[in-house]
């Protein structure tokens, strides 16, 4: 569970946004879009806590995948210092990813950091034959990331908080327009956002949600979420991913 | 890894060696046994028993903090009779001591887990948890009440099957006056548990949901050391297992050097799942390279030094 990781490339895509692409053999394990990595932004002991990230890309060809990240706080600032060559610790693949399910057409929506799991789905969704269109909604223009690389997928759509990129507004104002008829949805993005879509749209759907962590495999009780049925259950070992209507949004 | 200079025989507990998990950062041991062989552990604390299911309280629970991270499970817990019937028996096909982490909030509930729990075959000492500062109205008051503390350590003893080790607060204003309080009707102590702090957001207000949480990892080693090297000197004989962010082989050391008799492992293992099995294993080869016959040879050297003796 636990390796070190050779990063073989960083860069900056967006406003505090980084793209790290890693290479080692427990790429091979990886195979559900959804699930996450539990990284060590330090050796020392100073950040005690792991940050959760989750997998945007796989290529198992050359044993490397992709992790895209907001670094905001002082463990993601930290690993937007690590440069090509330097190694990560993580835990993977940790969670329950998205189910990939054999429709026609589907609606995926990301919103800002919730926006990287969805590629790997959306990868391999169209590699089962599925439709799929995007929806991508960020603060503003600065923000916007992997509009390029969903375009090559499917149909996407951008919107922006203060309309300098796209529709001005939220994915939902975007949704709203859309005439196709989908199958199904899947998510990943801030509550808000998950639980709008979630109420207003009369679809099934997957949506992948946050906690805080302490060990991203299941002991320490940190994650949990609320169930429809009152009882809390581990967001790292029961999810991320979880249908619509499982959780108390 | 069997190894005469590691072996250390407490009451209840005959240890392999001087390490285990903490109790809360291992659950009750099965998510570990994918990772490692279970056996190589010293011994294990396992999640806190409650005579009810607890299911804990709100998120967020965690925040990380410098060198240390504050927690406010709240105890969630499936319940003793659950735990008896499913976690301990998990279990029983590791060759592996088990303490039972006791906890509630009236000395009648901490009274009926330890009866049940101590019958459990593989549980061989319980640890008496007056000390979690996560739930209200609960355990806080027996840790921090000298004489409350006493009253509970006796009253579970009457129904232990097994000896009961008592969990020490770090909050509190004098620890070897609650430390000689419980002395002579524990079998040991445990200490410490976390040491209650909060911390803020950017947005000003308390990231953990319960307002405060329970300080632990590298950071409160100090604070650890220097109570157990306190309780030590007034108390020379009780068995003592001391915890409080022991991160490497230094820090064990360290723990033995005030005299401590054994060391749990809390929050490190969060932070590096494979964490007790590398330190068992570097454990052994350093007390070899220091020539020691037995680890417990600088047991105390921190103020036995002091006192002009040979260490
Ligand atoms: C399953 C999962 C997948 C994620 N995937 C991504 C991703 O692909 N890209 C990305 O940018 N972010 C992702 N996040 C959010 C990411 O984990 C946090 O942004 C990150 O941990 C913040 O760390 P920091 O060092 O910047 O902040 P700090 O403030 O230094 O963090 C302090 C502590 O709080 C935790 N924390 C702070 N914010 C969050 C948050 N929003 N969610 C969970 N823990 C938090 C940190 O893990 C750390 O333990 C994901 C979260 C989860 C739960
Ligand atoms: C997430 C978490 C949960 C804990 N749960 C318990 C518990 O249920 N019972 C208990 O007695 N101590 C509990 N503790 C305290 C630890 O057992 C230990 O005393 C403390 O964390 C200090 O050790 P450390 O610095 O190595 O973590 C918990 C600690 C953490 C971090
Ligand atoms: S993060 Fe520890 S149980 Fe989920």
């Amino acid at each position: 569970m636990k390796n070190l990781m050779n990063i073989k490339s960083q860069k900056q895509i967006a406003d505090h946004i980084y793209e790290m692409v890693l290479e080692g053999d427990i790429t091979s394990s990886m195979k559900t879009p959804g699930q996450f990595v539990h990284v060590r932004v330090s050796d020392s002991t100073e950040h005690v806590l792991r940050r959760p990230i989750s997998i945007a890309d796989i290529n198992h060809e050359q044993s490397q995948f992709t992790i895209v990240y907001r670094a905001e706080g002082a463990g993601t600032r930290k690993m937007s210092a690590l440069r090509t060559g330097d190694s990560l610790d993580i835990l993977s693949p940790l969670g329950n990813g998205y189910p990939l399910e054999k429709n026609e057409h589907v609606l995926i929506v990301g919103g800002g950091i919730g926006v990287p799991p969805l590629y790997e789905l959306s990868k391999q969704l169209n590699r089962l034959g599925v439709k799929t269109t995007h929806v991508l909604g960020f603060n503003s223009k600065k923000d916007v990331f992997y509009e390029e690389k969903f375009r090559t997928l499917g149909e996407t759509h951008v919107a922006t908080a203060d309309g300098s990129c796209g529709t001005e507004g939220f994915v939902t104002d975007v949704i709203g327009d859309l005439k196709d008829d989908f199958d199904l949805f899947y998510a990943c993005g801030p509550k808000v956002m998950l639980k709008v879509l979630s109420e207003t749209m009369d679809l099934d759907g997957y949506i992948s949600l946050e906690e805080r962590m302490g060990c991203g495999f299941g002991v320490c009780y940190a994650c949990v979420c609320e169930t429809a049925r009152g009882d809390y259950i581990k967001l790292c070992t029961e999810g991320p991913v979880f249908r619509k209507g499982e959780i108390v949004l | 890894m069997n190894s005469e200079r590691l072996k250390i025989s407490l009451p209840g507990l005959d240890l392999k060696n001087p390490v285990m998990p903490a109790s809360g950062c291992f659950s009750f041991g099965e998510e570990f046994s994918n990772l490692y062989d279970l056996t190589q552990l010293g011994a294990i604390m396992i999640k806190a028993a409650t005579h009810e299911p607890r299911i804990g309280n709100p998120t967020p629970r965690v925040a990380e903090t410098s060198s240390g991270m504050l927690n406010a499970i709240g105890l969630q817990n499936p319940g003793v009779d659950h735990i008896i019937r499913h976690e301990l028996k998990y279990l029983e096909s590791y060759d592996v001591p088990v303490i039972a982490n006791v906890a509630g909030t009236a000395i009648e509930d901490y009274k009926i887990v330890a009866d049940k729990i101590s019958k459990a075959g593989n549980v061989k000492a319980l640890e008496l948890n007056i000390s979690c500062p996560n739930v209200k109205e609960g355990g806080i008051q027996f840790g921090t009440d000298p004489d409350t503390a006493r009253r509970l350590t006796s009253e579970v003893k009457e129904v232990s099957e097994v000896p009961v080790y008592v969990k020490l607060s770090p909050n509190v204003t004098d620890i070897t006056a609650m430390a000689k309080s419980v002395a002579d009707v524990a079998d040991g102590l445990t200490m410490i548990n976390t040491l209650v702090g909060m911390r803020l957001g950017r947005d000003g207000r308390p990231v953990i949901s319960n307002i405060t949480g329970g300080l632990s990892g590298p950071a409160i080693k100090p604070v650890s050391l220097n109570m157990i090297y306190q309780v030590r000197q007034h108390l020379p004989d009780i068995p003592i297992i001391g915890m409080g962010g022991v991160a490497d082989v230094d820090d064990i050391l360290d723990y033995i050097s005030v005299g401590a008799d054994a060391v749990a492992v809390g929050t490190m293992n969060f932070t590096n799942p494979y964490i007790c099995p590398e330190l068992i294993q570097e454990l052994d080869e350093r007390v070899e390279e220091m020539g020691l016959n037995h680890l417990h040879d600088i047991k105390g050297r921190a103020y036995k030094t002091l006192q002009g003796s040979g260490f």
